[in-house]
């Protein structure tokens, strides 16, 4: 079958052999774990607990304030050594509970799965065990998932996609959990079609990852419902609005949802994660991460508890390896550079990635030639050069006209830019000050 | 006080953190080398007088690139990127062969200085320099500028009346017949005829502008807007009047519009950044040269009308923001 994609979007090298072939090891929690109360979009968590307060692992140490946000659990038994503010992946100091771990791993008694059977929950049973357990979207932008299987009853779903194209290079997350347990994934779509009334679900995946493919077209044949889709490997392929075209044909309106259109994306990371609550009635306190990069000694695939540090984790794969680059939570294209590995990794971290100095090509930067580059990869079709121009003179209203808030922050731009102006930061810088000009 | 310190074990910075091996120079160098071919046609057809006139423009462009990155307190290696060699080339290009070298110099230092420079340098001249500084000295030396030297394939010609194909089409005395006013298109094509130096062969420009459109380094709307637009027009008066326009093809070949349509309007500077706006630049371009071509007092519009569609560039931009995804159901295409 022929692998279908958008078109612009670029081809950065994936390096995704240097960890593809490592299954997923459990990697056993450190002495001390650091769980942020606001690892997702939305309102904080707010602290259940207190200093010396004794906690099971799985027990709700921050309760979610308000519909769009999302409680925090406590991802090892242990005491609490402190609830104060420490830095966070995004470089802000938040409230988060630090908790020394006893190691006896104990789970919260009150912890068991509300029915028996996956199949069996309502889909009221699925939005209020999805809402407890704290999921968010595990692909990096950690949106609420509760939030998305609740769609107002005016756009009605009817096509869930499930996103397994993974396109940032790298990562291999996704790719290993979805050859590690296909059987999770396809059980935890249908809950989530059955959830919110869809017809048909569509599973895109890369075509860099072949044997996710035949797996699940091996799985899956027979089923008109519920499709492969081959995707050609291609950056931002794994693109939310472009995804949706591609894969079920329609277009999201500019500044709308995939649920204006009668779609839900849900990433494979989110989905499984979905279906072991329902299972276990655990809830999420651990992930999938891909540990990578040319800087690091041991290329791994690991499931780690939220709040590890990630300097346990580094120390686990052999540490770093040659001159000082950059460390990186999430891919290269679109995560986040670390100013300290004693940070924690949160709910979003798809990845840690140490990338050495010598590997960023980062060049000088030249005024801009317009070249165009940026604008014939920009996958929202966007002028970048032209928006990040009016940012720099401040001459903000223009720049929106130009699509400044549609901007996703790919990366693109600023990867194809040949005089190495970093288009994206000022996307960012722009988006702040329009929103700051707003809220007056 | 106490300085704290903020020293991270780490590089820090905005995503993303790979970047593409392209660069500024690397673009530049291209476009040079892609020049190449025509460079060593002009050599070859006009011998030492060709390299004289490039050695000049070249030596007095990267005097006058260094001197003003220097008194703007700019990084002076920018010398050194390219972008500069390029306007030199380009501009010894559209120079006749036995321009006085005095000349050259002054062409070349009034396209870096005010064709670059005053805007602010690479990537703000509004202008393309090289065509800044032809310009200035076809207003300042309009006879030396239209003295053309045959080529050294081209012997026993009086220097005196030797005139380019455009010209000879133009300005010939209406006793000669049609056929007698036109040049062989075969010798246009390889070069055996006079002109500016880099014009002389469609076929060494054809291969450099080739290079430069598979590797992407140009916008094919630009050669392709114009080179139809002007077959199309011209096509159309030749059909309807063949004694006040040339054929199509001969147009195609001849004066500068290939070195102008793959090397000059092409400048990414100074073209468009929207594709709407692009196709409207190429058009223009089109048009502007038929028109001065068959209507004006020029046997030649290539660089008056590159220069005069540069300045709509910006209004250009403006008005054709191309259209957001998912705005009016628009598809990226």
């Amino acid at each position: 079958m022929k692998s279908k994609t958008f078109r612009k979007g670029i081809h950065p090298p994936d390096k995704k052999d240097l960890s593809k072939d490592s299954a997923r090891e459990f990697f056993p929690p450190g002495g001390i774990v650091v769980i942020p109360l606001h690892q997702h979009i939305g309102a904080p968590a707010e602290p259940l607990v207190k200093k010396k307060d004794r906690v099971f692992r799985g027990q709700t140490i921050g309760r979610a304030r308000g519909f769009v946000s999302a409680p925090v659990h406590a991802s090892v038994s242990g005491q609490v050594k402190s609830v104060g503010s420490h830095l966070s992946p995004m470089g802000r100091q938040v409230l988060s509970v630090t908790i020394e771990n006893d190691g006896n791993d104990e789970l919260f008694p009150e912890i068991k799965p509300v029915r028996n059977d996956v199949i069996d929950y309502s889909p009221e049973e699925v939005r209020k065990a999805v809402s407890e357990a704290g999921i968010v979207g595990l692909g990096g932008a950690a949106f609420p998932t509760s939030v998305k299987l609740s769609p107002p009853e005016e756009y009605p779903t009817d096509v869930l996609v499930i996103n397994g194209a993974e396109c940032e290079p790298y990562l291999t997350t996704d790719f290993r959990l979805m050859i590690e347990e296909p059987d999770a994934l396809i059980a935890g779509a249908e809950v989530i079609k059955q959830t919110v009334g869809a017809k048909k679900i569509f599973l895109g995946i890369e075509d860099n990852k072949e044997d996710a493919i035949s797996l699940f077209e091996k799985k899956l044949t027979g089923r008109s419902d519920f499709q492969v889709v081959p995707l050609e490997t291609r950056y931002p392929q794994g693109y939310e609005k472009t995804l949706i075209q591609t894969t079920v044909g329609r277009d999201v309106p500019k500044g709308g949802l995939p649920l204006h259109v009668g779609v839900l994306v849900q990433n494979v990371g989110t989905t499984v994660a979905v279906y072991e609550t329902l299972k276990t009635g655990v809830p999420l306190i651990e992930r999938s991460l891909t540990v990578t990069g040319e800087g690091i000694r041991t290329k791994k695939n690991l499931k780690a508890r939220i709040g590890t540090l990630v300097a346990d984790i580094v120390e686990h794969c052999g540490g770093y390896v040659g001159e000082k680059g950059k460390l990186i939570m999430g891919g290269p294209m679109m995560g986040v550079a670390l100013w300290s590995d004693g940070i924690p990794i949160v709910k979003g971290t798809s990845g840690i990635l140490v990338i050495p100095g010598g590997s960023l090509q980062e060049g000088k930067e030249h005024n801009c030639i317009r070249c165009n580059n940026c604008s014939a990869c920009c996958p929202m079709n966007l002028v970048p050069t032209r928006i990040a121009t009016l940012t720099r003179f401040s001459r903000f209203e223009e720049a929106r006209e130009w699509g400044l808030m549609d901007c996703m922050e790919c990366g693109t731009c600023s990867y194809v830019c040949p005089a190495k102006i970093p288009l994206v930061q000022w996307m960012r810088v722009g988006k702040v000050a329009v929103l700051k000009r707003d809220a007056k | 006080m106490k300085k704290t310190d903020y020293a991270s074990p780490f590089k820090l910075g905005s995503s993303p953190h790979i970047r593409s091996k392209e660069s500024v120079p690397k673009i530049m160098y291209w476009v040079v080398g892609s020049l190449a071919p025509a460079m060593a046609g002009a050599v070859f057809f006009f011998g030492a007088n060709a390299l004289r006139v490039f050695c000049i423009s070249i030596i007095t462009c990267l005097v006058t690139e260094y001197v003003f990155l220097a008194a703007r307190k700019k990084s002076v290696s920018a010398v050194l990127d390219g972008s500069v060699l390029i306007t030199a080339i380009l501009f010894a290009m559209t120079l006749p062969p036995a321009l006085k070298s005095s000349h050259v110099a002054i062409g070349a230092f009034v396209a870096v200085a005010l064709g670059k420079h005053v805007f602010g340098g690479l990537g703000y001249n509004i202008f393309n320099p090289a065509l800044v500084g032809r310009a200035f000295l076809q207003a300042a030396f309009p006879v030396a500028m239209t003295t053309w030297a045959p080529p050294l394939t081209q012997k026993g010609v009086d220097t005196l009346t030797f005139a380019t194909p455009l010209a000879k089409f133009k300005f010939a005395s209406a006793e000669l017949s049609l056929a007698e006013r036109l040049t062989d298109l075969d010798h246009l094509f390889f070069g055996h005829v006079g002109g500016c130096l880099g014009e002389t062969s469609a076929l060494l420009l054809l291969i450099g502008g080739g290079i430069l459109l598979v590797k992407r380094y140009i916008d094919w709307r630009i050669p392709t807007g114009l080179f139809t637009t002007v077959f199309v027009l011209t096509g159309a008066v030749h059909l309807i009047n063949p004694d006040l326009c040339a054929p199509p093809l001969f147009h195609l070949l001849a004066g500068g519009l290939l070195l102008g349509g793959f090397f000059m309007a092409t400048d990414m500077v100074t073209s468009p950044i929207t594709p709407k706006g692009t196709w409207i630049f190429a058009v223009g371009i089109g048009v502007l040269v038929v028109l001065i071509r068959v209507q004006g007092g020029l046997p030649e519009g290539v660089m008056y009308a590159i220069l005069f569609m540069n300045a709509f560039v910006p209004i250009l931009n403006r008005y054709t923001r191309p259209g957001i995804l998912g705005e009016k159901g628009n598809r990226v295409g």
